[in-house]
């Protein structure tokens, strides 16, 4: 059984803080939704609502269609993955799996019998007597997701589980937590700030800022099309070029910055919906890191601009190529290792490249901080 | 013992080891040794102590078993009925204590805020502030035949005739309970403030009620706490003594009272050893059970 999970114009204050402001999104039964957003930005208060722990102070908060207000953790189809995990210590792995059900009255050999499949599941077969300290911390990962799941829930909420572990450790549980979802086939909702864990597991993602959502949407078309300046710098790396706006032609934009004119597309306000500039706007032209060439024989693409070499930082399978257009206006882009950066040289003065397609015009409005 | 001194230096060193010397041989090793021979030898005048008559005897043990020579009855049922009733009470006072104290340590680790709080632990100290024996005093006054608590029960209609509490050892529990509920409250405290509130969380979140969340989880984790707890409070209310002559009815005897009866009423400070030796046994056999009991370390209840 899965269900769906809706917040109506949900906030939540403290005092006269807000940490969640009029949020309204609706998260589909069997999805593998994420809350992304930078520390602070409310995204564990909207899962604290949604669990239980806190009830909204204006708004609704609906499971299946069914209004949670007035009703405890303990009493909703939802269970809850801690940050830290929080297995019990002193009690076995299969006691910890089997918990929920302990509370409920199954018998101890039904209990048991619940608790290997569940440890076959995520493939911990015949460790149910260890203490949890015996494990390794993708192990415990697994058991934490399997007492979340032994009672059945309809919706798995997940606060940012992945973030104690090493590198890849999380990537290897990024594969095996979307494998978990597909299996059981249940909603999923997971708060995360690496973007990349977000991108990579969800099926849709909603990125939040100071409380509020700054869009929601597909992977890609957040990636690609973010709404705000805000979106466009925090999933994922961006260039902002501040500049104003010289001509507009259907949703093509040409906007004059650091004495460059480039062409790009004007970005959507809502999924069928671009922003409207006329000339002499105030705008933010974003590119990519990895959309930035250098030009030359084989790449010549309609935007061009030359800066200065400042450094060259090697990044594995990546190389980032840090510039200056002036002293204000700094550039960065990154090509794979494979490709020959010897012509560059700290100091030099190189031409770039990149494709107005791939550009993205927005109104001003605040960055991610970095 | 090098690293110790390398680690320290020699000043701070010496003045440990000597303060810790002091402390354990002088303070605690030689007076209990010295209390233990005592108590296997006969009361003899000072003028005949290493005579020939100053050999070691089990007579002050077969006292508190069998009573005087002179006795019709077979065993000395005052002194052991005292000691049994002591014992039993301690324990009384000591779950009491416990179930008490608890929700009070659990409020202050996990549900208050940090002020409300600090607030409660200093509205739990400055009471004891005011020396024992004057709190067993107002203890007495409030219970009464006359006292503050009958007054305000027969003016307010709820009883006809006064109740005789100290009779009844209601004012005596109170009192033994409340004279050392801080030696309980605080090691719970400790072991609560510990553990970690996503592990409450959690279990809620996993259908658990208030009650096996308890019983589950936070009473495991502070079982060292409890056992320490319990340890000290029943150590305390065992070996107390202001107390009970305060607040005890006047049919009720304190061991204790029986300990200072023999060393400073009847000059009898052999017997007034095994006496306190008999204590002291059964302090310890109860500390290892609790231990036994809680599965619990000696290195945990100290912590």
């Amino acid at each position: 059984m899965s269900a769906d999970v809706e917040l109506q114009n949900v906030s939540v204050t403290f005092g006269s803080f807000y940490a969640a402001k009029n949020v309204s999104v609706k998260i589909k039964e069997g999805e593998f939704f994420s809350f992304l957003g930078p520390s602070g930005c409310g995204k564990t208060t909207l899962l604290r609502a949604i669990s239980g722990f806190l009830d909204p102070s204006e708004g609704k908060v609906l499971i299946g269609g069914q209004d949670m207000a007035g009703i405890g953790p303990n009493k909703r189809p939802t269970s809850l993955i801690f940050q830290n995990l929080a297995l019990f210590p002193l009690m076995s792995v299969a006691d910890n799996i089997a918990f929920s059900l302990e509370v409920r009255g199954v018998g101890k050999a039904e209990r048991r019998k619940r608790a290997d499949e569940l440890l076959e599941l995520i493939a911990l077969t015949g460790q149910g007597d260890k203490k949890v300290h015996e494990l390794s911390g993708g192990q415990r990962q697994r058991v934490a997701i399997a007492r979340a799941l032994a009672i059945e829930p309809e919706v798995l909420l997940l606060d940012e589980p992945l973030s104690a572990l090493d590198l890849k450790l999380r990537q290897k549980m990024r594969t095996e937590l979307r494998a978990i979802q597909k299996r059981v086939g249940i909603t999923f909702i997971y708060i995360t700030h690496d973007q990349g864990e977000a991108l990579t597991m969800s099926d849709r993602v909603a990125v939040m800022n100071e409380g509020e959502l700054e869009q929601v949407g597909l992977c890609d078309d957040v990636y690609d099309f973010p709404h705000t300046p805000f979106v466009a710098t925090f999933v994922g790396e961006n260039n902002p070029f501040y500049g104003k706006v010289i001509s507009v032609e259907g949703d093509m934009v040409k906007v004059e910055s650091h004495g460059n004119i480039f062409s790009a597309k004007a970005g959507k306000i809502e999924d069928k919906h671009i922003h409207k500039f006329s000339n002499g706007d105030d705008v933010i032209m974003f590119i990519r890191p990895e959309s930035i060439f250098i030009k030359n024989e084989n790449n010549k693409l309609d935007n061009n601009f030359i800066a200065k070499v400042n450094t060259i930082e090697f990044e594995g399978n990546l190389k980032n190529i840090y510039l200056s257009i002036n002293s204000n206006m700094n550039v960065r882009f990154s090509v794979p290792n494979a490709v020959d950066t010897s012509e560059l040289s700290n100091g030099k003065d190189v031409e770039l490249t990149f494709s107005s397609q791939k550009a993205i015009v927005l109104p001003r409005g605040s960055l991610a901080v970095d | 013992m090098n690293y110790f001194f390398n680690k320290n230096g020699p000043l701070i060193s010496t003045y440990f080891v000597i303060a810790i010397v002091f402390w354990l041989v002088f303070l605690i090793i030689i007076p209990q040794l010295y209390m233990l021979d005592l108590s296997f030898r006969p009361n003899l005048p000072p003028l005949l102590r290493g005579g020939p008559d100053d050999v070691h005897t089990l007579t002050h043990y077969k006292y508190f078993i069998f009573g005087s020579e002179t006795s019709d009855d077979p065993y000395n049922y005052v002194d052991i009925g005292v000691f049994f009733n002591t014992i039993s009470t301690a324990i009384f006072v000591t779950i009491i204590n416990l179930c008490f104290c608890y929700p009070i340590a659990f409020y202050m680790a996990k549900v208050a805020s940090p002020n409300t709080s600090r607030l409660l632990i200093v509205s739990l100290i400055i009471p004891f502030w005011i020396n024992e024996l004057l709190r067993s005093f107002a203890l007495r006054i409030l219970f009464a035949g006359e006292g503050v608590i009958n007054n305000i029960l027969l003016g307010t209609g709820l009883i006809d005739s006064g109740i005789n509490f100290i009779a009844m050892d209601v004012a005596l529990y109170t009192g033994l309970t409340y004279a050392y509920i801080l030696l309980m409250i605080f090691p719970l405290y400790n072991a609560i403030e510990s553990l970690d509130k996503n592990q409450l969380e959690a279990a809620k979140d996993l259908g658990s009620s208030t009650i096996r969340t308890h019983w589950r989880i936070v009473i495991p984790h502070a079982k060292a706490g409890i056992a320490s707890g319990c340890t000290m409070v029943f150590m305390l209310t065992a070996g107390a003594l202001a107390t009970p002559v305060v607040l005890s009815s006047p049919n009720t005897y304190w061991f204790t009272q029986l300990i200072y009866q023999w060393f400073n009423m009847n000059d009898n400070w052999s017997r007034g050893s095994a006496y306190s030796i008999l204590l002291l046994t059964v302090s310890v056999v109860f500390v290892l059970l609790m231990m036994r009991i809680f599965k619990v370390k000696i290195g945990e209840i100290i912590r």
